[in-house]
């Protein structure tokens, strides 16, 4: 670091409690919350290798689990659903990847509320434990879906799991909400407060950009939830009727009356569109980080890029009545959802084309992280061009409850997301625990991923444009359903081939982080300033040194450089070559 | 031999290469890069700042129960005796007199503590002056407003269970109809977030007990201070709620 102005190094807890459990540093809770969200990950992917392994052998008794009935079938989905959108896709690309990184990218020593960094993960690991009690309790996990929606979710005669398996799911997604609005403030005010000298905005790294404007929506987002959940726990358990209309259970009439589950599909989505942004926006970040890196180019519209995930951020809370034309809303309404929802297109598209454009013509690295970015990329349009489609209120009734709708927001929130996670885990775990990962295991992965992402995801919209219906356990009743059982098989085949090769990953990380080769300060010739700091960081992230930043984030291939990279702390006039 | 100079302005396409690059004050943890010693005011900015995220997020809460509020509220329900459709919000007898007692205890609390705030600001400000050698100031021996706004903000809490008191009394519980759940709703909801206010203003009296330094104390007593003030303006807001759209 050419440039800097001493400070002091602060002297890190000793004790086993202090410095790994109820750490205060933002390192130990950023690992903290991505092994949570590796943990979340493999029980949702398990869950979901129930599902298909149901849909094709619906009579066959599992290990473990035993038969899985109509209402198990409900009660996996479910969870799965709930866990993977909250705990593995809002956890480690925000509360993992952020946490560590964000600081250091500014050039902070910290969160700027430690202790509150600190609360909110072990609140979000309180949440986890709820949630996984649900599959424990008298009835199991509740059948609603990640979504919720009521009467099904407000009764607790409705059926089994909606008992005290709801009433945890519920609490769970409370406790979750206080979480994230802790994480979220923390974020906010760290990036606006803490940057070092010199790093202005609009110096920022982009994936500092992408956790920033993810704050935000967390901030707004999960009040909303917060109040829809404690709405929904109080007609299920107090009475009261905000959701609920009269209703017959089993031909007893319930004590509700007059509440409207629209009520609660309005404040869901509200909140639940953000989400989808939470999820993908870090992933947009890492992704442009990566292939500029790798590309050993300046990121193609740095400006536009951030305008672009703003402008995605603000559209983002514009558009949640897009997943309720099939609620009866007025034709009106529905125009101007659909509109709305079709302007997401533009900014999504000049990131598209800024990505494409950074690796033209470039000397492209294809190292394993960046292999992860232009996957990310890939499932980013082939998720996204199903959109406009869905945004067409005729097309989303036909569409809606079939599978179509599954295979996209499962391309464009749940792999595209992940694919960022893979992206950042090998780009930064050399960072993180000082070893690289092994290339050759890492490549053989994302290829396998890659592929069997395809083969489980798209057959799912030619599955969904003929008629295949979402939710439903089996097929074998239906005749027309039965014809494209074909496909359900071949998607099966393919999900037990990828959820495999996911060992490979975490062999190679647990391997690698233990016996992995000593990566060096900047493995992959970067230039923003986690690369300009020891490996790993000192507990004060650059060892009693501020850092004094000069230059963009992403100077790669500067005429007249010594390097093809300049670093951001690399004074302002000097180097010569 | 070429001379690199990024800071010149289309030379760094990399992002923000013609933005100016003013010092912006942060990088630190909340004290002094070369002494080493707290920086209050940066902390003092810091809490500010993370305390307008939390009214941003508390405002989402009760901007969204007031929408529920609102579209529950002209929702018809369908009245199988007579198979027509009919409104339930229903009526509910407010102890009103007993809310006006809370409305104006709150706002006096939000003066009191506001007196609090002025104080400590005052003798923060003059800290750095009694710790020049040779320099002595009289101790000020102020009103212990802060000890005050406690007691006040108690006795809002106590009212607010009289009047959930009274309701039952009259016969209104929290399922009796939707309005008595909304009251019941955003009365308890805006009690919860004024008891976290009461705890935060113990802690920063607990901070004087302990002996704290007062620039650390008065960061503590100026975010309760403002948030105590939203926490007031909250319930008028809601107050007004219930007795115009009512």
């Amino acid at each position: 670091m050419a440039t800097s102005v001493t400070a002091h190094a602060h002297a890190g807890p000793q004790g086993f409690i202090r410095k790994y459990i109820f750490s205060l540093d933002h390192k130990v809770i950023g690992i903290q919350y991505f092994f949570l969200a590796l943990t979340a990950v493999w029980v949702g992917m398990f869950l979901s290798l129930l599902m298909r392994i149901h849909l094709l052998w619906p009579g066959v008794t599992l290990p473990l689990v035993g038969d899985i009935k109509p209402e198990t079938y409900l009660s996996l989905l479910t969870m799965h659903g709930t866990i993977m959108v909250f705990f593995v896709l809002t956890t480690a690309p925000q509360g993992g990847f952020g946490n560590y990184f964000l600081p250091i990218q500014i050039g902070a020593p910290d969160m700027a509320f430690p202790v509150l960094n600190m609360l909110s993960f072990w609140t979000t690991f309180v949440a986890f434990v709820v949630i996984i009690a649900a599959f424990f309790v008298s009835g199991g996990a509740p059948l609603h879906g990640w979504t919720g929606y009521p009467p099904l979710s407000a009764l607790q005669s409705a059926g089994p799991g909606e008992g005290l398996g709801a009433d945890l799911w519920i609490t769970s997604i409370a406790i979750f909400c206080l979480a994230s609005l802790m994480g979220a403030l923390n974020f906010l005010t760290t990036t606006l407060d803490m940057r070092a000298k010199g790093m202005t905005m609009m110096r920022m790294p982009l994936t500092v950009w992408s956790w920033f404007i993810t704050a935000i929506l967390g901030l707004l987002a999960f009040g909303v939830l917060l109040s829809a959940g404690i709405l929904l726990l109080m007609d299920r358990n107090m009475g009261t009727s905000f959701y609920v209309p009269l209703v017959v259970v089993n031909g007893q009439i319930m004590g509700h009356k007059g509440g409207s589950p629209l009520l609660w599909q309005h404040l869901f989505w509200f909140f639940g569109h953000p989400e989808v942004y939470i999820a993908i926006l870090p992933g947009m970040g890492v992704a442009s980080q990566i292939l500029s890196t790798f590309s050993r180019k300046p990121i193609f519209g740095y400006k536009a890029m951030v305008y672009a995930m703003l402008a995605i951020g603000f559209f983002g809370f514009m558009v949640w009545g897009h997943h309720m034309f099939m609620s009866g809303m007025s034709p009106y309404s529905a125009f101007a959802f659909s509109l709305l929802t079709m302007c997401i297109g533009v900014p999504s598209a000049i990131k598209t084309f800024n990505w494409l454009g950074t690796m033209y013509k470039a000397r492209i690295r294809f190292q394993t992280p960046m292999l992860y970015a232009i996957g990310f990329v890939s499932l980013f349009v082939s998720g996204g061009l199903s959109g406009p489609f869905l945004a067409q209120p005729v097309l989303d009734i036909q569409l809606h409850d079939t599978y179509f709708v599954v295979g996209h927001f499962h391309l464009i929130m749940g792999v595209a997301a992940i694919f960022g996670m893979f992206a950042a885990t090998y780009y930064w775990v050399p960072k993180m625990f000082g070893r690289m990962m092994n290339e050759t295991w890492g490549r053989i992965h994302f290829f396998i991923t890659l592929a069997g992402t395809y083969a489980i995801f798209m057959p799912m919209h030619y599955l969904g444009i003929a008629g295949g219906t979402r939710r439903y356990s089996q097929y074998t009743e239906v005749a027309y359903l039965q014809k494209l059982m074909p496909l359900h098989q071949f998607m099966t085949y393919a999900a037990i081939i990828t959820i495999a090769a996911q060992f490979i990953f975490v062999i190679n990380l647990f391997w690698s982080i233990f016996r992995g080769p000593k990566a060096s300060d900047n493995p992959w010739e970067s230039t923003t300033l986690e690369w300009t700091t020891a490996t790993p960081p000192p507990h004060d992230n650059f060892g009693g040194v501020t850092p004094v930043v000069h230059n963009g984030p992403y100077e790669y291939a500067v005429p007249g450089a010594a390097r093809d990279f300049v670093m951001q702390t690399d004074p302002a006039a000097g180097t010569t070559h | 031999m070429a001379t690199y100079v990024p800071s010149r302005p289309g030379d760094q396409v990399g992002g923000g290469g013609d933005v100016p690059r003013p010092p912006n004050g942060g990088g630190d943890d909340g004290r002094y890069p070369d002494s080493n010693l707290p920086n209050y005011g940066a902390r003092l900015r810091r809490a500010r700042l993370g305390l307008i995220c939390a009214i941003a997020t508390v405002s989402m809460v009760f901007v969204s129960l007031t929408s529920a509020y609102i579209v529950r509220r002209g929702l018809p329900t369908f009245d199988e005796s007579s198979r027509t459709y009919f409104r339930d919000w229903g009526s509910v007898q407010l102890p009103w007199l007993l809310l006006t007692i809370n409305t104006a205890l709150l706002l006096i609390s939000s003066l009191t503590i506001e007196k609090a705030r002025r104080n400590i600001t005052r003798s923060a400000a003059l800290a750095p002056v009694r710790s020049i050698p040779g320099i002595s100031l009289d101790e000020e021996r102020s009103f212990p407003w802060l000890g005050v706004t406690i007691l006040l903000g108690f006795g809002f809490l106590i009212g607010q269970w009289m009047a959930w008191g009274e309701l039952k009394g009259r016969g209104f519980f929290v399922n009796t109809n939707p309005n008595s759940s909304f009251i019941y709703l955003l009365t308890a909801a805006h009690a919860v977030h004024l008891a976290g206010g009461v705890v935060a203003m113990l802690w920063a009296g607990a901070t004087s007990l302990l002996h704290r330094p007062v620039e650390g104390r008065r960061i503590a007593v100026d975010v309760t201070a403002w948030y105590w003030h939203f926490m007031a303006v909250l319930w008028l807001y809601i107050f007004a709620l219930l007795a115009f759209v009512h």
